[in-house]
């Protein structure tokens, strides 16, 4: 505890609406608004949130896919943008969430699960042997080196992904929405996959997903976005078992829930869709579906503060 | 007491396609009482969109439905013309919403400009409905659905609306002929959470004061545990089980549904360990002999391997087709 | 391990893929007898030295103006050469031509295309408008203009033509980059460590493949008609050469009389440019992923 190896500080990223005769700039997308939190080393860190939250454009500016327009992320206390990519990218890496469109169809997988090395330099010989090699780790069979990914299911190719994810031994990896597009079965092997991985060597996890109960089953912490802005991050029980933020309580309440007995009372008012990053509501941005919304609240942004050791919520409910 | 509004034999429907033959549904049997919220929940490629598509008898080139009966309030509907489906059972006896709403919804034609037309073609009297009181046809059906100021939905594209809205007035579209059953193909799988959790109550509201039957197709037993009464689990084209909610989720019987549940990461329940269904969803071309599911259960025996397993009614209301149950067969044969 | 193996026992083999992708090709009878076209050609100018019975460049001027017989399949043109082994020949005039001029359009269209797509920005926009300018010519005048600079000679005729149909190919490829460029294994392949020149070739252009080879199939027929324009006009082949659009004009005065000369030629244009444009319809039809189905 205390040395996170990766800390996020107030970052920001606007994405340009352009319009008019001249392109200019007439607004911005606030896809992240401001989010500060740490990543301890060793911890599977789950980032939650609903579309437009933001959790997706802030982790692709945790791996640098995307530069931030302002703030700041450091890894093992240096900022990302002085460690030159292609080192970032040995110790730090990616699972992304599409099985079907985030391998070549063109090139074999051999080559794709390979290129991290290739690009480096390492030798014909030598890629070809550690691809085999983690092929098996993933639970695939290493005979299939020239085959072609159309060839293969969707949790077959999730394994793939992950095997290039692993080929430079990083010791961070984000892993965006996993096993969102597979079935229930094929997503408990992956799952029990990444554990096991993590377990043997020793890799931090940033989770990102929209399904709280995959979240609760992997991640030791979560943080909870919306709209471009965190509003609570708690350590796992904390978060399923004294739920402080509103929003929070309202998607645990979403969760469709094999055994429930009582039907759940709808948190926050009917109909009323998510907002756009664009108008953004003045003060909370959760307050418009709020139901213990107050004048303070439509007013002024609250701050993230944290209310007991860990716990951490932005709501104007919870005293600095 | 119940009556049952829909009620599937046998069904089988067929895709032809230059790879081979992929026999999508091998022998469906559902019974789908009045006023059940009736759940299907599967896999990919257990067959749940096409048993949709296959009751709407919509299903695409180069599928063909081959066999069984489907029979709706009383009528055999695979008896019928097409022009007899279109007239009397598509948005009057029975009305649907799939997945991706975008693909069902004319990019050039307003909400309103839609429901006009469905309204017209399922009135009686087309002639006699028109201006004022058809717009305020238009507007109550979409303030049903719950929609925020219906007047302006009713001006807009299905583009200038986000998935929730979308989602609605498409549902909107399929109630406003006031059908008796109503089937939800994943509705609110594209969705998020919350907004989901919202289309769920509406279905809800609709079964309690419309008195609307529905079928929700879903891959989520969350969802089926949250508002359906009763539930068919599929597996590659075939029932596996078939009970009320409280049964499933209490006492499943099928060695498939047992996997499946013991594999789903529940909100209130820690394991370290999800369980894993070994082997993985057949090829439907060359699908497996006898029981489909054979080769990946813990419980195969030769039979199994053999013959395919008759549906038994091992408790009121709870039937399983599998070979474990055999003994306990069909009162009424 | 074995639960995987079982999987992957399933999958559609690429030759699988490729013998459907033929099927379905010659299930068409339009663009089936495209390919048969544009196999009768290809034969031709391979076997022409088989083919021919005799030497298209032999003078007889006893055997001037002969009807089209037994012995002279085409007849006999002006100088007396036999007009079958000239069109025999011109078969691989043409092709050549066709050919080259694509090869040379393809790779340094594709390069620009590939280079503007990716970079986006300025280069993008510097590329667009020289292609814009190019574009606004009609494709023959410039390629005459050009011709015509450079002198006589189907050497001229070849840099002429790949000049005027460069812009084509960078459009395509700039428009197919820009829709991969998207696609998340191209982030991937930035999250392996891959450069810029690395995504362009290894990643982007493969996916573009098949849109090159359709358009180069519907263009070898209008290259080919270019050139023979060309001819027809003497900017291009020279004579003794037994190119089609030369050989055209050469007939042109005897058009009344001694018909053969002309339009046997005229008849191997039409049927070449005809045979590529259906096939490449038929291509493109089939590589089209959306009419797979079925």
């Amino acid at each position: 505890m205390g040395d996170p190896l990766i800390s996020i500080r107030d970052v920001k990223k606007y994405f340009p609406i352009r319009g008019g005769l001249f392109q200019s700039t007439v607004d911005n997308v606030h896809a992240v608004d401001g989010v500060s939190f740490d990543i301890e080393r060793g911890e599977t860190l789950g980032l939650v949130g609903e579309s437009g939250c933001g959790k997706s454009t802030l982790s692709r500016c945790v791996m640098r896919l995307v530069e931030p327009t302002s703030g700041e992320i450091t890894y093992n206390g240096t900022e990302i943008s002085e460690i030159p990519r292609k080192e970032y990218w040995r110790r730090a890496q990616m699972v992304f969430q599409d099985p079907r469109s985030s391998l070549n169809p063109r090139l074999t997988i051999g080559y794709s699960v390979g290129e991290p090395l290739i690009v480096r330099g390492v030798g014909a010989e030598e890629v070809r042997s550690r691809v085999t090699e983690f092929l098996g780790i993933v639970g695939m069979n290493p005979e299939h080196f020239s085959r072609y990914p159309h060839e293969f299911s969707g949790g077959q190719r999730q394994r793939l992904l992950v095997s290039k994810a692993l080929i430079t031994d990083p010791e961070f990896i984000v892993l965006d929405e996993p096993t969102s597009s597979l079935d229930v079965s094929v997503q408990a092997k992956i799952l029990n996959l990444l554990n096991r991985l993590k377990a043997e060597r020793s890799i931090t996890y940033l989770f990102v997903s929209h399904d709280l109960s995959v979240i609760k089953h992997m991640c030791d912490r979560v943080v909870v976005m919306y709209v471009g802005k965190v509003m609570e991050i708690a350590p796992k029980d904390e978060i399923f078992g004294n739920t402080l933020h509103p929003y929070t309580r309202l998607l645990i309440d979403s969760i469709p829930n094999p055994g429930a007995k009582e039907e759940r009372t709808m948190m926050g008012r009917e109909s009323i869709e998510l907002p756009s990053n664009i108008d953004l509501p003045m003060g909370c941005r959760f307050s418009p579906r709020c139901p213990h919304a107050s004048e303070e609240c439509t007013r002024a942004q609250p701050e993230l503060v944290e209310v007991e050791p860990g716990h951490f919520v932005a709501c104007h409910m919870y005293g600095k | 007491m119940t009556k049952t509004i829909l009620e599937i034999r046998d069904l089988r429907t067929y895709f032809y396609t230059y790879a081979g033959v992929v026999k999508a549904l091998e022998g469906v049997n559902l019974r789908v009482n009045e006023g059940d919220i009736f759940g299907i929940v599967g896999e990919t490629g257990c067959g749940k969109s096409v048993t949709a598509l296959s009751i709407l008898r919509l299903v695409p080139n180069p599928g063909r439905i081959i066999g069984g009966e489907i029979i709706f309030e009383g009528r055999d509907i695979l008896k019928l013309s097409e022009e007899e489906m279109r007239r009397e059972i598509r948005g009057k006896g029975m009305a649907a919403t799939f997945q991706d709403p975008s693909t069902f919804l004319s990019p050039s034609h307003t909400i309103g400009e839609h429901l006009k037309d469905i309204i017209k073609a399922n009135a009686d009297d087309p002639r006699g409905l028109k201006g004022r009181e058809l717009n305020e046809r238009i507007i109550s059906t979409l303030a049903k659905v719950n929609l925020p100021d219906p007047e302006r939905v009713a001006d807009q594209y299905p583009h200038e609306l986000s998935g929730g809205m979308r989602q609605r007035s498409m549902i909107a579209t399929g109630t406003s002929g006031r059908p008796s059953l109503f089937i939800a193909d994943e509705a609110t799988t594209f969705l998020d959470v919350t907004i989901g959790a919202q289309i769920l109550r509406l279905f809800q509201e609709m079964n309690r004061v419309d008195g609307t039957t529905i079928i929700l197709i879903t891959h989520n037993l969350g969802i089926i545990s949250e508002i359906c009464n009763r539930v068919a689990v599929m597996y590659a084209g075939q029932v596996a089980e078939t009970c009320t909610t409280e049964a499933l989720f209490k006492k499943p019987l099928h060695p498939y549904t047992v996997g499946l549940l013991a594999s789903i990461p529940l909100i209130d329940r820690e394991a370290d360990e999800l369980e894993e269904i070994p082997g993985t969803i057949p090829n439907l071309i060359h699908p497996p002999e006898g029981c489909r599911f054979h080769p990946r259960c813990k419980h195969v025996m030769e039979v199994c391997r053999r013959e395919v397993p008759t549906i038994c009614e091992v408790s009121q209301g709870h039937e399983v087709a599998c070979h474990l149950f055999n003994g306990e067969v069909r009162s009424d044969g | 391990m074995t639960t995987e193996q079982a999987e992957t026992a399933e999958a559609t083999p690429r030759y699988q893929e490729l013998r459907h992708s033929v099927r379905l090709l010659l299930s068409n009878p339009v663009s089936a007898a495209g390919a048969a076209g544009v196999l009768l050609l290809l034969l031709t100018a391979a076997l022409a030295p088989y083919i021919a019975p005799y030497d298209p460049l032999a003078i007889n001027l006893q055997g001037r103006f002969l009807d089209p017989s037994g012995e002279h399949l085409f007849g006999t043109d002006h100088l007396g050469r036999d007009v079958f082994s000239r069109v025999v020949w011109g078969s691989r005039v043409s092709l050549t031509v066709g050919l080259i001029t694509l090869i040379e359009a393809s790779v340094l269209g594709t390069i620009v295309g590939l280079v503007a797509g990716y970079k986006g920005g300025w280069v993008d926009s510097l590329v667009m408008r020289i292609t814009d300018v190019f574009l606004a010519f009609p494709s023959i005048i410039l390629a005459l203009a050009v011709a015509a600079a450079l002198g006589r000679g189907l050497t001229s005729v070849m840099m002429a033509l790949g000049i005027t149909w460069w812009p084509l190919y960078a459009r395509l490829i700039r428009g197919q980059t820009l829709s991969v460029r998207e696609e998340q294994y191209i982030e991937g392949a930035r999250l392996s460590g891959a450069g810029g020149i690395r995504i362009m070739f290894k990643h982007i252009l493969p996916n573009c493949m098949a849109a090159i080879i359709v358009q180069i199939s519907m263009d070898v027929g209008f290259t080919i008609l270019a050139a023979a324009s060309m001819g027809f006009l003497g900017i291009g082949a020279q004579h003794p050469s037994p190119e089609w659009g030369l050989q055209c004009a050469s007939g042109a005065k005897y058009l009344v009389y001694q018909w053969w000369i002309s339009t046997f030629p005229g008849l191997a244009i039409f049927l070449s440019v005809i045979s590529f444009n259906l096939l490449g319809d038929g291509l493109r039809d089939v590589l089209d992923p959306r009419l797979r189905r079925g």
